[in-house]
């Protein structure tokens, strides 16, 4: 794939990501071309023990958890389904990682870096943003860093990762045919931290 | 000064800002601060329009929500129908007038925003009265997160229509303090001007904010889920049923109080004050004491309260007791009440001028949310009123929404209820102290609902929805018709239905039934409580769900290039779908003929990226596989691909697609574009809860892959020039088989599938890659003519083939074997889902519906999708027999002729007779044919 | 709206979830052995009860897993109780 580089889903629409951030206030962009695995295995095989040595960081057990590497976030995502990101270009390496520490036993390794986008939100406005389309309760009590959730937000199924509760910072995870209704959903809602 | 009736100074409005309207064609001015009703009573106004029925002058009768007379359509800044002029907060340029009974829907869009916002606290105070904002203050001081939200613009309920004192000092300064607390709070939301309209489940509650027209949105949609909730909601007067109670300046007795205390309004100059309880004594003494003459107070208790005698006589006030007012003088204001004395009462007065009649009936609890939220309700004959009974888990009602109607229990019990509240989501919380207010003893009311001795040629000028112009008469119309339930009667004579939902004439509408059937108004109860609790706009409950955002708009990695085409789209689920690409001066028909003709003769391509894709995997795949789908698919090898029927278990197909063999244990499904959801639910749904011991692990990969059909002879020829690593030889890479390879730069999976027919490849790259490749494909076939071509187009081939769309040529109804497809249902399988259903005495008929080929005349026209099908040339006497209708119908450049498939009764055994179309009003010969037109032998498919 | 018990992912808004219908409805374990009538009632035929249901859902835009949950059909009430039996149909 190294001829091409490859359009990410927002591409025509970081211009509107870009005007509906506001200094200091809330910032909109896109994170493109992540690499995304997703990952089944009981959690309580030896496998996953294996595969934990592998990425460095035991599988999160726990509903909503997130657990971090230097190079990795791996999002809870069900309670066999986890789903990892790691830097653009890292996929096949990652996948192989996967793979090997997987063996012989059940379980799948798929990739989904295309499957998704994703979204990252920042800024002091972020949960008031996010609330305008989102049920899941934000409050940095309820939704702290390093904790993620599956849910809606606006008319489309997304993944939601809060990154730092203090400085607010979000990573929406959208599928990519839903991408630019989501961006110029998230684009109407701050149109009002504008004025 | 703003009106010759606004007093030189009192009252919560600014008279340094003075602001213009117009109502019904006049220039009026009022302040800020006012509500249109405020305002127009300052400049003497009383009538606002007519009834909805009988075109009687209707005024102002409330100053609340509760309003059920003064409607107002407003014309500036933006047409809105059938507003009260109680709740229209006044504005500079406000332009509105008045309506009768009903308003009228804007032609021109709405150019204001409307939002929502999610929120969540554990404690909701509903109501800032008294009790609301005791409540909210203990609540807070626990550190919970709590929202207080309030109808009104400002904090403060029914204490800012009064003069009362708390703590010695004006009750306005302990509300000030108490608000500023709140706000000062980091974690409460303060929500003045905020309707909360419904009660859900789940402590889950829809309200709407007013944000004015200068806000960015003008109406936000607030959903609270709340932990716990106060409801403290505060009591509608209730007024009096009468001959003539409903001509303009008949008030109710606290809203001319609020007028004059909150307003600074005098809404009149000669008051007679009708009564059957103490609280309307406030209103004649405070009216006096600002200048209005009161011509008596008229009790229906034969005896008045000891405390507010004495003030009347203070102020040579005459009290007349054991009386009622028994009609009304004037055209389009009242002029004069008659007085009676009631069946054994002193004699009265027969006429007392007046131009302000004041009633007061009781008081109503305002127990809408605690209804909704499932409490019960009882009657009070104590007070003459519906009161809160049980309360539901989570649900606290106080104040006056309780019955309790002294602003000292009010704030006692808002105080305790917003600290019990607080304690009960896990917060330690204390009983915030509530400042000290006056109480004096209070004698009981003695509600009345029907005047004794009342001639019954009065009952139709007696009103008890002023709303719905319905009047004792309606009443005594239902129940002679025998009706006795409240709900019947509510809507026999659609009291309670109007905009204001019954607010002051529920419970009246019962008493007077009660007193009609001659029970008791325990007996006869009331009608629900229904959301919402006052109107919403439709635009609120949008939001920002509209134009655009209205729904989720799916599209594919190549949509900016379809784009570029200016062509028109499909729908196809929320997926926007190329439908054609029309060359200049092409219509649809002549763009689909020569994109059809293309793909036959040349080569052409089409974005399939909407499929739905599912990644199999586990050991267990193939077994998984093998119970869903009709056929078998754990025989199919490695590299090779198999198309796939999926059934209900009764039999009937739901949805089909290829399945890929990627690996020993691993498949790569596909789905129709509008069922990849719902068969991936449907697929964990068997796994998880049925075979939840088969190994299997799905996933979904749909926009993992941007997938390009290039179907024609040439397709070969055009991916042989953007791939060098695939070997493309029928040989080497056969139908049904697939490969991986590098295609335009891109690593690609590469399959061997048609669904025209033709010779034809499906290259998936990653979604990122797709519009280059897409791009690259498109030039490598410029010097073959490549045809860029739609749903339009695939949909012709696959007809003229023969190839069924499901959800087109399938309705739920429809088994493999209706289909013709008898050879995808495997006969070596134990078992499949849909496999016992064929064995069905239904489903295994000769005679069901089959789908079959159809063709009209040569050179006739299409004939229309959806079309019955009879057998007869003329149609017989209804019911007409019918034989089935048409499911897909095109015209075909290769036939040169219309064709259609349908599916028709028995028709596999018919082929070869002549049926008829029922087309407008004529009968259209339609020829039975297989439904395969098109290289009936397959040999078009290697190229 | 209800706020439906996902035993993973915790109450959630009943917008992200889709209904299953009555549980307990067992595919038969060798559908060819079951009589027409049987097999019929299997298909077609459920509880429509008022009160307490024993009824599935599926947590479509959360974790997408499958479970079972007790509600009262004229209360909406839920009855939080025996989640590890929660996944079976």
């Amino acid at each position: 794939m190294a001829e091409l580089h490859g359009e990410s889903p927002l591409v025509t629409r970081a211009e509107t990501l870009a005007g509906s951030s506001v200094p200091g206030v809330l910032h909109l962009s896109e994170v493109a071309f992540t690499a995304q695995v997703t990952l089944r295995v009981d959690p309580k095989s030896p496998a996953a023990e294996r595969i934990g040595t592998a990425v460095g960081t035991m599988l999160p057990n726990q509903p909503g958890q997130v657990a971090r590497t230097e190079r990795l976030q791996i999002l809870w995502m069900g309670p066999d389904e986890w789903l990892l990101i790691g830097p653009e270009g890292g996929a096949e390496q990652l996948q192989a990682t996967l793979t090997e520490a997987l063996g012989e036993e059940h379980g799948s390794v798929v990739d989904v870096s295309g499957h998704r986008t994703i979204v990252e939100v920042t800024g002091p406005k972020s949960r008031e943003l996010l609330a305008k389309g989102c049920a899941l309760d934000l409050h940095r009590r309820s939704f702290a860093s390093d904790q993620c959730a599956q849910t809606l937000l606006a008319r489309t199924g997304v993944v939601l990762l809060c990154r730092d509760v203090e400085q607010p910072s979000f990573w929406i995870f959208v599928r990519s045919s839903f991408a630019r209704y989501l961006a110029d959903w998230l684009a109407d809602a701050a149109a009002e931290y504008r004025v | 000064m703003t009106g010759e009736y606004r007093l030189a100074d009192g009252g919560r409005i600014d008279r340094d800002r003075p602001v213009r309207f117009r109502f019904d064609g006049h220039d009026y001015e009022g302040c800020a601060g006012d509500t249109l009703a405020s305002a127009l009573l300052a400049n003497g106004v009383h009538q606002v329009g007519t009834s909805i029925r009988y075109g009687r002058p209707r005024g102002i009768a409330a100053a609340g929500p509760e309003e059920p007379n003064a409607l107002v359509q407003i014309e500036e800044p933006f047409p809105e129908p059938m507003l009260t002029a109680t709740t229209v907060e006044l504005r500079d340029g406000l332009v509105a007038s008045g309506l009768p009974g009903q308003g009228r829907l804007a032609t021109e869009p709405d150019p204001a925003r409307y939002d929502a916002i999610n929120a969540h606290c554990d404690v909701l105070v509903v109501g800032a009265g008294p009790a609301g904002l005791a409540a909210a203050r203990s609540a807070a001081r626990s550190g919970a997160r709590v929202i207080v939200a309030d109808a009104d613009t400002e904090f403060g309920g029914s204490l800012l229509g009064t003069r009362d004192e708390l703590d010695q000092a004006p009750a306005w300064r302990w509300i000030d303090r108490v608000t500023s607390e709140l706000q000062a709070s980091p974690d409460v939301t303060v929500l003045p001007r905020t309707t909360v309209f419904g009660c859900y489940d789940d402590n889950y509650l829809v309200a709407v904010e007013h944000r004015g027209e200068d806000a960015f949105t003008r109406q936000r949609a607030w959903h609270i889920r709340a932990r716990e909730i106060v409801l403290a909601t505060g009591s509608h007067e209730r007024p009096l049923v009468f001959p003539g109670n409903d001509r303009p300046g008949t008030m109710l007795a606290s809203s001319a109080r609020t007028y004059l205390h909150r307003y600074g309004v005098l809404p009149g100059r000669r008051a007679v004050v009708f009564t059957t309880n103490d609280s309307a004594y406030a209103a004649a003494v405070d009216l006096h004491d600002a200048g209005v003459e009161i011509a008596a107070v008229v009790d229906v208790r034969p005896v008045a309260t000891t405390v507010w005698t004495a003030r009347c006589v203070e102020r040579g006030i005459r009290i007349l007791t054991n009386c009622a007012v028994t009609g009304t003088s004037g055209a389009d204001r009242v002029s004069g009440a008659q007085v009676s004395s009631l069946p054994s009462g002193d004699a009265a007065p027969a006429e007392l001028d007046c131009d302000l009649l004041l009633v007061s009936g009781g008081w109503n609890p305002a127990v809408h949310l605690h209804s909704q939220a499932r409490g019960t309700v009882r009657y009070s004959e104590e007070l003459g009123a519906l009161v809160p009974d049980r309360t539901p888990r989570g649900v606290r009602t106080v104040g006056a929404a309780a019955g309790t109607f002294t602003t000292a229990e009010c704030l006692r019990a808002g105080s305790e209820a917003g600290s019990d509240a607080a304690r009960e989501a896990g917060f330690h919380a204390d009983v915030a102290e509530v400042p000290g207010s006056p109480s004096g003893p209070v004698t009981p009311p003695q509600p009345i609902w029907l005047l004794p001795g009342l001639s019954a040629d009065s009952d139709d000028e007696q009103f008890v929805d002023l709303a719905r112009d319905a009047t004792v008469a309606d009443v005594r119309k239902a129940v002679g018709a025998g009706m006795s339930s409240v709900e019947h009667i509510k809507r026999f004579t659609t009291i309670g239905t109007a905009h204001d939902q019954g607010k002051t004439s529920g419970l009246l509408s019962s008493g007077v039934i009660a007193e009609l059937l001659g029970v008791e108004v325990a007996e006869v109860g009331a009608t629900t409580f229904r959301p919402p609790y006052a109107p919403v706009a439709f635009a609120a409950l949008a939001g920002r769900d509209r134009g655009d955002l209205y729904d989720p708009i799916r599209v594919t990695a190549m949509h900016d290039w379809h784009l570029e085409q200016d062509c028109p789209f499909e729908n196809v689920g929320q997926w926007k779908r190329p439908w054609y690409y029309p060359q200049p001066g092409e219509d649809m028909e002549s763009a689909v003929l020569r994109e059809c003709h293309a793909v036959r003769t040349g080569v052409g391509m089409q974005d399939v990226s909407t499929l739905g894709k599912i990644d199999v995997q586990g050991p267990d795949a193939a077994e998984f596989l093998d119970l869903v789908y009709t056929n078998k698919m754990s025989t199919l090898r490695v590299g090779r691909i198999r198309y796939g029927v999926m059934c209900h278990a009764d039999g009937m197909v739901f949805d089909d697609g290829t399945v890929m063999r990627t690996g020993e244990h691993r498949y790569l499904v596909s789905t129709t574009s509008g069922g990849a959801a719902g068969v991936l639910e449907w697929l964990e749904d068997w796994l998880q809860t049925e075979w939840p011991h088969l190994r299997v692990h799905l996933t979904s990969v749909t926009e993992q892959w941007a997938t390009i059909a290039l179907a024609g002879p040439r397709s070969r020829e055009v991916l042989a020039r953007v791939t060098s690593d695939i070997d493309l030889t029928n040989d080497a890479f056969p139908f049904m088989s697939w490969t991986d390879g590098t295609v335009a730069g891109s690593g690609a999976r590469v399959c061997r599938i048609s669904f025209s027919g033709e010779l034809a490849f499906e290259i998936n790259v990653p979604w990122w890659h797709g519009r280059q490749v897409w791009e690259a494909l498109h030039r490598a076939g410029s010097e073959f003519g490549i045809t860029p071509y739609g749903t339009e187009t695939m949909h012709v081939l696959r007809a003229e083939k023969g190839f069924p769309i499901v959800g087109q040529d399938t309705d739920g109804t429809v088994t493999p074997h209706d289909l013709g497809m008898g050879w995808a249902v495997s006969k070596k399988k134990d078992d499949f889902l849909g496999m016992r259903s064929f064995s069905r005495e239904d489903t295994a008929r000769s005679d069901r519906k089959h789908l079959v080929g159809l063709l009209p005349p040569a050179g006739s026209a299409v004939v229309p999708e959806g079309t019955q099908l009879v057998d007869s040339t003329e149609l017989p006497a209804p019911p007409v027999p019918m034989l089935g209708h048409i499911t897909s119908s095109y015209r075909s450049a290769a036939l040169d002729r219309p064709f259609a498939l349908a599916l028709v009764k028995s028709g596999r055994d018919r082929i070869g007779q002549t049926i008829y179309g029922h087309v407008g009003d004529e009968l259209v010969p339609v020829e039975i044919t297989e439904p395969v037109f098109y290289d009936k032998e397959g040999n078009r498919r290697d190229g | 709206m209800m706020l439906i018990p996902c035993p993973w992912c915790g109450p959630r808004n009943e917008t992200e979830f889709h209904y299953g219908g009555q549980a307990d409805v067992s595919y038969p374990a060798d559908p060819q052995a079951v009589s027409d009538v049987d097999w019929a009632r299997f298909l077609f035929f459920r509880a429509n009860t008022k009160g307490i249901f024993t009824e599935r859902w599926n947590h479509q835009a959360g974790c997408r897993r499958w479970f079972t949950v007790r509600r009262d059909t004229t209360t909406n009430e839920i009855f939080h109780d025996d989640s590890h039996e929660a996944v079976t149909r």
